[in-house]
């Protein structure tokens, strides 16, 4: 199953090597990875998307424990949270297809952010799922160009992480 | 006071109580041997061969000691020697502290002369690392690497200090507090679990004690006994635990795992509870895990969360410092009501005493040949078993861990996790350094004590009498025995060929030198070897033994504990 491993980590050179590395080291898998700076300038708060059986996340969990520059970590899967992604896609659109991506992306509430005469790009914002089946609907020869975020999120009502 | 980075460090050894550092020179470390000439009041410097030698005496100088080991060594080269050793004490969990110049902050990333990325290279091998970038955060970080090395589950700690760093100027105090909001070593176990878990140990049935190197690093010998005898349990341990409870208590079942005893390997097989302490359910302890004791409920005492439920689900996690945990476990039992099941226990004892009854470390005695097993037996009578013995990698170590009983903890001082050979001799070094009375011996092989000879010079320099067991087969011996069971006997490369004569290359080095061949004469010859008379020489005793011999008993792989090749 999907986990989204949430933590805040000291804001070093070096964090984020030491956190790609266990995982590297040990085996696990990373679906997709982000990380930036939080309100507190000591800190940065990473995001991962991994899975595994819940043993073996339990076990991912404590191994990020036990690295020194990692101050907290929560898998947000385990209780209600909210999930987000950004995502970049640019299509070639010409024709007919100019007004179709137009409906899809206002059915999915994408925005178009850039145009040429033969190019839109679409920004979207969403649940991975969400944006995974927006490229469902479009044929993949007119995809040039797609870049995610990789997904952020935090614990639904008043919990939260902080240090 | 006002001073360079270089004296700095020098200074804040001192006031860490650091009594010796192990190292080499080298350019990006210059200013730190021209503080440590020019500062250095009481800290003691000790100038090996080779950086490989110098982390491995200061891991021996921890093991025997529980103090951390100081390592000093160059940027580049330097650091990537130094390697082998680092790995060799994150495998077991050894605190230590290592010092590493590093090119100056401006050449970092240019492919400057000997630039390494060290904090790179160790990072999957140390607890933590630093590269220092301002000469104000000096002693604040080497604060930090000293007490991350010692606290919670102890491990090595890379300091990179860049030379530009060394030759700064900063003021300096010693730092008394250590502010790391991130690392926070859990200081006692839950007594929710603790309780739990008496209560499970006392309705038991087939109880095991099954103890390992946390015990040791855990300093909890004395718990563990008083626990042991209180219980009246059996016990085992792991190569690395062997000495926190005395081998030659009756209650001792000897080691267990790959070359354990039949009685520790079927006692656990066959237990309804294992309480693990300080252990971690390696993969030479388990056997194959699918056939891993099969009725077993376990309860497991750990200072590392991450050690737990790792290879085996375990029923009682408990995380705490062993010897903390211990101590409750003790004052819970001298208040419960509760009893153990006596009769149980009575048939249970007397199921293990026919498993003992085998005998499983008998071995052949006739023959020319010197028996490995013999010597090591003749080694325990002439030191009345009351040596530190290091060891290298391979049969000798098997033949010394079940041949010569420890009854102390931190008497036995061997490379368990990662297996480095190479490791024995510069770590009875650092034995020697710490327990400059004691005898300290290093039980090795051909092979091995070819991968850090040169340390025979810095024993001279420093007069330090290690006594070098060499159980010369000819073979790399443990390698031989793997491809006669398991490669019909095609013995690729693992003969010795072109011997030095160990006794002219010890003499040639300044020491003694002494080869015993002949049964008969064994004893007599370790008699004298460990007699007053070489009180203050390094001996090299060069044992020519049985070329065939193998290590029984063995739990092939992919077997379980109750599948053990017995001769
Ligand atoms: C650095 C290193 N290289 C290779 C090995 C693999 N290895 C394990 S035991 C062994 C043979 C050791 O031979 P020797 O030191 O003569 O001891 P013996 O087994 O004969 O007692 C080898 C090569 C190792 N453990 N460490």
């Amino acid at each position: 199953m999907k986990h989204i491993i949430s933590m805040l980590m000291e804001n070093e050179s070096g964090a984020l090597s030491r956190v790609a590395g266990l995982f590297s080291a040990r085996g696990y898998n990373i679906h997709a990875l982000t990380v930036a700076p939080t309100e507190d300038d000591s800190l940065s708060r990473l995001t991962l998307v991994t899975s595994g059986t819940s043993a073996q996340i339990e076990q991912v969990v404590k191994h990020l424990n036990r690295l020194v520059d990692v101050v907290k970590v929560l898998d947000l899967t385990e209780g209600e949270h909210i999930e987000r992604e950004l995502m970049l896609i640019k299509l070639s659109a010409t024709g007919d297809m100019r007004e179709e991506y137009k409906r899809l992306a206002d059915i999915f509430r994408g925005d178009i952010v850039d145009v040429t005469s033969t190019t839109y790009t679409i920004q979207m914002v969403g649940k991975s799922q969400k944006l995974d089946a927006f490229i469902d609907t479009i044929d993949p020869v007119l995809i040039l160009e797609t870049v995610r975020s990789g997904t952020v999120g935090v614990m639904r009502g008043e919990k939260s992480l902080h240090v | 006071m006002e001073m360079t980075g270089a004296q700095i460090l020098v200074h804040y050894l001192e006031d860490e109580g650091v009594e010796h550092i192990w190292g080499y020179p080298g350019g990006a470390v210059l200013p730190i041997y021209d503080a440590l000439d020019t500062d250095a009041d009481k800290l003691n410097h000790i100038l090996v061969r080779h950086e490989q030698a110098a982390v491995h005496a200061a891991d021996g100088y921890a093991r025997s000691t529980g103090k951390p080991g100081v390592v000093l060594v160059t940027s580049g080269p330097g650091a990537t020697n130094a390697v082998t050793g680092i790995a060799t004490a994150y495998m077991d969990s050894i605190p230590m502290v290592c010092i590493t110049g590093q090119v100056p902050t401006a050449m970092i990333g240019l492919d400057a002369f000997q630039e390494i990325d060290t904090v790179g290279i160790t990072r999957p091998i140390v607890k933590h690392n630093f590269l220092v970038k301002d000469v104000n955060d000096l002693a604040d970080t080497l604060k930090k690497a000293f007490y991350l090395a010692t606290t919670g589950r102890p491990g090595p700690v890379v300091v990179d200090i860049p030379k530009d760093i060394q030759t700064a100027k900063s003021s300096y105090v010693y730092p008394q507090e250590v502010d790391m909001r991130s690392y926070l070593p859990v200081t006692k176990g839950h007594s929710g679990q603790i309780k739990k878990a008496v209560e499970m140990m006392l309705s038991a049935k087939r109880p095991i004690l099954y103890s390992g190197g946390g015990s040791v690093l855990g300093d909890a010998s004395a718990e563990l006994t008083k626990l042991t005898h209180k219980l009246g349990f059996p016990i085992v341990q792991t190569l690395m635990g062997l000495g926190a409870f005395p081998a030659s208590d009756k209650q001792s079942l000897g080691m267990l795992g790959m070359h354990g005893t039949y009685e520790a390997n079927l006692s656990m097989h066959h237990s309804d509870l294992i309480i693990a302490i300080g252990a971690r359910f390696d993969d030479r302890v388990t056997g194959n895990l699918e056939k891993f004791c099969p009725d077993a409920k376990i309860i497991h005492v750990d200072i590392d969360p991450a050690s737990i439920s790792k290879n085996v689900i375990v029923d009682i996690p408990i995380v705490g410092p062993v010897k903390q945990v211990l101590t409750e476990m003790n004052a819970i039992l001298d208040e419960t009501t509760l009893k153990s099941d006596k009769e149980a226990l009575a048939d249970w004892w007397s199921q293990i005493e026919e498993w003992r009854a085998t005998n499983c470390l008998r071995y052949d005695t006739i023959g020319s040949k010197i028996k490995p097993q013999a010597a090591v037996e003749s080694v325990w009578r002439a030191t009345n078993g009351d040596a530190y013995v290091s060891s290298d990698v391979g049969q000798h170590q098997m033949y010394a861990a079940q041949y010569y009983p420890f009854d102390k903890p931190r008497r036995w001082i061997n490379s368990g996790g990662l297996g480095t050979m190479g490791f024995g001799l510069p770590a009875a070094m650092g034995v020697q350094m710490a327990h400059p009375e004691a005898t300290s011996i290093c039980i090795t092989g051909e092979g091995s004590i070819q991968m850090n000879i040169q340390e025979l010079s810095t024993c001279l320099q420093y007069g330090l009498p290690v006594k070098i067991i060499c159980l010369n087969n000819g073979f790399l011996g443990m390698v031989r025995q793997w491809q006669e069971f398991f490669y019909e006997r095609r013995y690729s490369m693992s003969y010795m060929d072109s011997l030095p004569d160990f006794v002219k290359l010890a003499e040639s080095y300044g020491h003694v030198g002494v080869r015993i061949e002949d049964p008969k004469t064994l004893d007599a010859q370790l008699e004298e070897v460990f007699s007053d008379k070489y009180k203050d020489r390094l001996v090299f005793v060069d044992i020519l033994t049985d070329q065939q011999e193998n290590v029984y008993p063995m739990i092939p792989a992919g077997a379980g504990l109750n599948e053990m090749i017995l001769v």
